[in-house]
């Protein structure tokens, strides 16, 4: 093509030539010069012009030099530089012109427009939806990852997985298809229908039905109203006990419950004094409680709170407090017995009290009228009963009780480790207390009727206190002995406990002790003896012993290694006489030094050394002491009767590794055996230890009970014959499957076809 | 005096009813039962061998077909039917309880390339070498009535495989490419290609229904998304694929039966290395499927033998052949996961069970816990070498046989050649690859 346009350009140029010869012969218009440039032109014209024939840079140069027919507008081109044509140069012209304005600014848009990318060829479009889809793909399969791996980690695995329902059929459509055939039957359908008894839906007789409608309906309102009522008040009572359930304050706690009391007390006295037989159903009530508390033992420090208690109490006052309380609080509730026979004693007192001692009386005959023991104390009492009022009394012990409870305070510690003597001594003093009841008169008794059950109400402490006083009025007044034996142990007991509160601060090493020892460590220890075994486990001297003993093998060590033992010489004659050089010497010192810790020619040597003591073949002693000569203790047989019995093993064949100073070689190796035995750690497994555990815990229900025998063996897979297990659905385990169908979506997509369908479609069409 | 006497408390020894195992009062003192590992031992040792007595696979032999059986199929309802295709065209169903043909069809002129049911199991579909597609009803026609598909699709190349929606009335073909149908419809209403090539099977994915899987003669194996309607991505494999099949019980499973020997079990969102490659046979896999509780497969083989192998192991676990079963073409697992069908070149569909050595009928209790105990001995002693030479053992024919020996010979060779490259070469200009991705030449996106 190129070739063709520079022939054309050629041929023009010729014949430009011939025309432009013409006016030269006849000079009529152009002037000289002009046409000395004209002849440049030209020439560098042709000159191009074939140089564009054969040169590799052929370039058409669509030039308009001249006006000619065959102007086009798209082959506007800029002159001779070989540029691209710019729109502004273009414009250029334009500028001075206002007229041209809006062209201009038509055309500056045009400028400011970008034009469009090229579109991707087929394949790379294809490519790119190919990999969307994909992605978008694998997104939702990982859904199943989660299921996919807890089923392969399954214990068991059971299929079908959906379950197949059986069909129930619900009660009516059973009936309505089923008729009444035996007389029998017909019978009772008889029976039912005349009773209009329900058949098909069992919720209401026609009877009940009735009786509901013909409640009015301002009766209905009242009593849905009620029911409101009662309903909202018992979720606000409901919440109000939820969130003061929920502080934590123990303080509160304890004011709340204080408060309790003495609402409790104060409602008491009030009822006494309006109501005296409510009074005595309360009184009944705490006699009750009492009853129980003796029964139960609840607050005898044995459950597991109080144990967990006990061990803290060394350590923790608060938790000491908190025993003592409870100890005082089941003092108090089993002592009842004696409060309240002792207010069977007083009679004389207020009108009131008179009232209701008389009702308490009565009550107590009528209760326990077959107990011997309480009446004749309740009449023997009654006789008596004087007037013992001490109103300043009251104060008096409560006094001496402030006073005794901080003496007593590292005092009754001992009580908690003592639950058993203070049971002992409780039952004691009810004995006495039996026996006082008998003997003495109602002055030895302190406290009046109502006081007695006004305490009962009271706080621990007061309580614990003052049966704590009475006790030791009691045993002032009648036996000494008694109370001796019981503080007697007191102090015993005490002293350990003392004892180890300073030393629990010292050391940990002493803690772990105290652990050990656990909290029955002997109290019966005599002191010296015990300072002696901690002085044993003194931490100080634990610390020399081990490091004089490591000293000791440090120094055997270096003695091993320099002075060349005969054994090590044996054993390593080719290195040591390797070590003669100094430097090397100095390193392998260096070694032995960082590895002083483990020695490990020596223990070599033992071990080799034992394994060779185990394969010699063992004598045989057959010697009978005390067969034919004395025998007994301290009696050996003889020597010449050993040696005649003693039957020499016969030597075994020399060991293998006699002349390899630095082998041992086991012959005890069964190839029996062995040929039984896994040679190689199997694949899960890694360490020979987990697999060895695996072998040894036996399956079988010769070992294990039947239940742990079924539990052990359960297969891995179950299926069951005749079912078709389905491919898992997403439903199956909790996803949500996709809403829409597969069907609906393609529908919905442009359908893709291939050229050649597409074919065969038109082709049907047009058929 | 007081006389001292024995008194038992009859709850401790007698029955609620005479129904009732006899109470055998046991101490399970370790000391009063000695040596328990040596005694389980034994039991595994004997319960091994009891196995490998009881193993007699083969059920039965349904024959019929005059060509040999090209295809089978499955019907998605009842366990006892089985539908055959064979090379003559000719479609038979089975009744597997009988071990009868209960109905036989000329469906095609040619061979029945494939064959599948519906999800409903009330018809199923065929294509042909005669370039046709037809729906048949599953009940045989009614007295008089003429055998007659109920829906013919006349297509303009040849299928070479067909493969049913689980759900919907939607059925993919195979063949030049993958054209996806509408049951109301004669023409596709989607068609996938990716290259030209003659496509040899395409599988729906029975967990996530959109996906397709398809294996093509340029040794290829293409996945579709079919609400997409587009490809997603191309494994190329060694040598051709013959068949893929889904794992029913994991959506992005499925696993590919190889010219080259062996199968390769792909998680679909890697393809670049497959997750197991599984080898023991020696010759071409044709076809392969899943048992319906997805720990294991079954794989039919041109070496005359079929093996079982679990999905996360290389190597079988057990083989199947007979003296007189051929080249074996197509193989289903049944849906009650306990038999195996094949249908091979020498006209016979064979029965089998899955676990050789199961004993088929009810158990009682003790007889099932004496089967789980036995089943617990083997896996707990597997790894001691008399047990495990016991439990690997298997009679193989000679052809079998002798291939593997020489097989072995020459993968030896070759894994000795390559060592000696890699020791004589400058190291790192020798790349050590994996036996698992030696087999994937390439993934395209």
């Amino acid at each position: 093509m190129t070739a063709d346009r520079a022939a054309e350009s050629l041929l023009a140029l010729s014949q430009q030539e011939e025309l432009v010869d013409l006016p030269k012969d006849y000079p009529l218009s152009a002037s000289e010069d002009e046409g000395d440039s004209d002849e440049e032109r030209k020439h560098q014209k042709l000159l191009e012009a074939i140089s564009s024939l054969g040169g590799k840079n052929r370039r058409k140069l669509a030039e308009r030099s001249e006006a000619s027919l065959k102007v086009s507008e798209f082959n506007v081109s800029s002159e001779g530089s070989g540029e691209k044509l710019v729109l502004a140069d273009l414009l250029e012209p334009v500028k001075t012109s206002s007229s041209l304005a809006t062209v201009k600014k038509q055309l500056n848009r045009v400028k400011s427009k970008k034009t469009l990318e090229l579109p991707l060829n087929k394949e790379e479009v294809e490519r790119i939806h190919r990999e969307i889809a994909f992605n978008n793909t694998s997104q939702v399969l990982s859904k199943w990852d989660p299921i996919v791996l807890k089923n392969r980690q399954a214990e068991q695995l059971v299929f079908p997985v959906e379950k197949e329902q059986p069909a129930f059929a619900p009660i009516e459509h059973v009936l309505s298809g089923w008729k009444a055939r035996t007389p029998l039957e017909q019978e009772i359908f008889n029976l039912l229908h005349k009773n209009k008894q329900p058949v098909t839906d069992p919720l209401l007789t026609p009877v009940e039905k009735a009786s509901l409608k013909a409640m009015s309906l301002e009766e209905a309102k009242m009593r849905r109203a009620e029911l409101q009522r009662a309903r909202a008040l018992q979720s606000y009572y409901e919440a109000r006990a939820r969130r003061e359930k929920k502080i934590k304050s123990k303080k509160y706690h304890r004011v709340v419950k204080k408060a309790k009391a003495k609402q409790a007390l104060k409602e008491f006295e009030h009822l006494q004094k309006v109501d005296p037989t409510a009074a005595l159903e309360e009184l009944e009530k705490i006699e009750k409680a009492r009853m129980m508390e003796r029964m139960s033992l609840k607050h005898q420090n044995s459950g597991k709170w109080a144990k967990s208690k006990a061990i803290m109490a060394k350590y923790d006052l608060e938790a000491r407090q908190a025993m003592q309380e409870q100890l005082a609080k089941n003092k108090e509730l089993t002592q009842k017995l004696q409060a309240a026979s002792e207010s069977e004693e007083e009679e004389g007192g207020t009108e009131v009290e008179e009232l209701v001692l008389d009702a308490v009386n009565e009550a107590q005959m009528n209760a326990d009228g077959l107990n011997p023991w309480m009446l004749r104390s309740c009449t023997s009492d009654a006789k008596e009963g004087e007037i013992q009022e001490d109103p300043e009394q009251l104060p008096e012990p409560l006094a001496h009780n402030v006073s005794e409870s901080e003496d007593e305070r590292p005092v009754t510690e001992e009580e908690i480790v003592l639950k058993e003597f203070e049971k002992r001594r409780s039952l004691r003093k009810r004995s006495e207390l039996n026996q006082d009841a008998e003997l003495r008169g109602s002055q030895e008794t302190k406290d009046s009727t109502s006081q007695e059950v006004l305490f009962e109400l009271r706080t621990l402490s007061q309580k614990f206190k003052e049966s704590h006083q009475s006790r030791k009025q009691k045993a002032s007044s009648m036996e000494t002995v008694p109370q001796v034996q019981r503080e007697e142990p007191a102090p015993e007991e005490e002293e350990p406990l003392l004892l180890q509160r300073p030393e629990r601060v010292q050391t940990l090493e002493e803690l772990e002790e105290l652990e050990k020892e656990g909290c029955f460590q002997n109290k019966e220890l005599p002191r010296p003896m015990l300072e002696g075994h901690r002085l044993k486990k003194n931490p100080n001297n634990q610390t020399d012993a081990p490091k004089k003993k490591r000293k000791e093998q440090m120094i055997d060590l270096k003695n091993l290694l320099t002075t060349k033992s005969p054994s090590v010489k044996s054993l390593a004659v080719p290195t040591i006489e390797e070590l003669e050089d100094e430097v090397e010497r100095d390193q392998k010192q260096m070694i032995k030094e960082a590895f002083a810790g483990d020695d490990v020619i020596r223990d070599f040597l033992k071990e080799k050394r034992e394994a060779v003591e185990a394969s010699k073949p063992q004598d045989v002693d057959l010697t009978l002491p005390g067969w034919g000569e004395w025998g007994g203790v301290g009696l050996k047989p003889s020597a010449k009767k050993r040696r005649r019995f003693l039957i020499k093993a016969p030597e075994g064949p020399p060991r293998k590794d006699k002349n390899l100073p630095n082998v041992i070689i086991n012959e005890k190796r069964n190839i029996h055996a062995a040929a039984h035995q896994v040679r190689v750690l199997p694949y899960p497994f890694t360490h020979y230890r987990q697999f060895e555990r695996t072998i040894q815990t036996p399956i079988g229900s010769t070992w294990n009970t039947q239940r742990a025998f079924q539990k052990l063996t359960t297969p891995k897979i179950v299926t069951k014959a005749g079912h078709i297990i389905k491919p898992i659905k997403a439903e199956d385990v909790g996803y949500r499957s996709s809403s829409r169908s597969d069907l609906s979506i393609i529908q919905g997509n442009p359908i893709r076809l291939s050229a050649h369908h597409k074919k065969q479609l038109k082709k049907n069409s047009i058929d | 005096m007081k006389v001292k006497m024995l008194s038992r408390n009859p709850d401790n020894y007698v029955r609620e009813t005479k129904l009732d195992l006899q109470r055998v009062p046991r101490n399970y003192d370790p000391t009063l039962h000695p040596f328990e590992v040596p005694r389980e031992y034994v039991r595994a040792l004997n319960a091994t061998k009891l196995e490998r007595v009881f193993a007699k696979p083969f059920l039965a032999s349904l024959d019929g077909h005059r060509d040999g059986v090209n295809c089978l199929a499955k019907h998605p309802k009842s366990l006892a039917t089985v539908l055959s295709g064979a090379c003559d065209g000719e479609v038979r169903i089975w009744n597997l309880t009988k071990q009868k043909c209960i109905r036989a069809i000329q469906a095609h002129e040619g061979f029945v390339r494939g064959m599948c049911t519906r999800f409903c199991g009330t018809s199923f579909f065929t294509v042909g070498d005669d370039k046709t597609v037809k729906q048949w009803k599953m009940d045989a026609p009614a007295y008089g009535e003429e055998e007659e598909p109920l829906h013919t699709i006349l297509g303009k190349t040849v299928y070479t495989g067909i493969d049913h929606h689980w759900k919907e009335a939607v059925f993919a073909t195979c063949g030049q490419q993958v054209d996806i149908w509408d049951e109301q419809r004669t023409s596709p209403i989607c068609s996938m290609t990716w290259g030209f090539d003659s496509i040899s099977s395409v599988k729906f994915n029975p967990i996530e229904t959109f996906l397709l899987g398809s294996c093509a003669s340029d040794r290829n194996i293409v996945l579709y998304d079919m609400r997409q309607s587009t490809p997603l991505k191309k494994v190329i494999l060694d040598m051709r694929t013959n068949t893929i099949c889904w794992n029913p019980m994991e959506a992005f499973i499925f696993t590919a039966a190889n010219e080259d020997y062996n199968l390769y079990t792909f998680d679909m969102r890697a393809l670049d290395t497959p997750v197991v490659v599984h080898k023991d046979h020696v010759s071409a896999v044709l076809d392969v499927d899943y048992s319906p509780t997805g720990k294991e497969f079954v794989s039919a083989s041109f070496d005359k033998s079929i093996r079982i192998f679990p999905v996360d192991k290389s190597r079988s676990r057990e083989v199947y052949h007979t003296k007189r079963m051929q080249h074996v073409i197509c193989v289903k697992w049944t849906s009650d996961s306990k038999y195996i069908m094949c249908g091979s070149d020498e006209m016979n569909i064979r029965l089998w069970k899955a676990n050789a050595s199961e004993k088929l009928g009810v158990l009682t209790s003790r007889e099932k816990a004496a089967k789980d105990y036995n089943q617990k001995l083997k896996e707990k002693f597997r790894h001691h070498p008399h047990i495990k030479r016991i439990a690997r053992h298997r009679h193989l024919p000679k052809s079998i046989y002798s291939q593997i020996q020489e097989q072995r010979i020459m993968k030896e060779a070759r894994r000795r050649k390559e060592i000696n490259r890699l020791k004589h070469s400058k190291p790192g200009s020798v790349p050590v690859v994996s036996e698992k991705k030696k087999h994937v030449v390439a993934v395209v996106k």
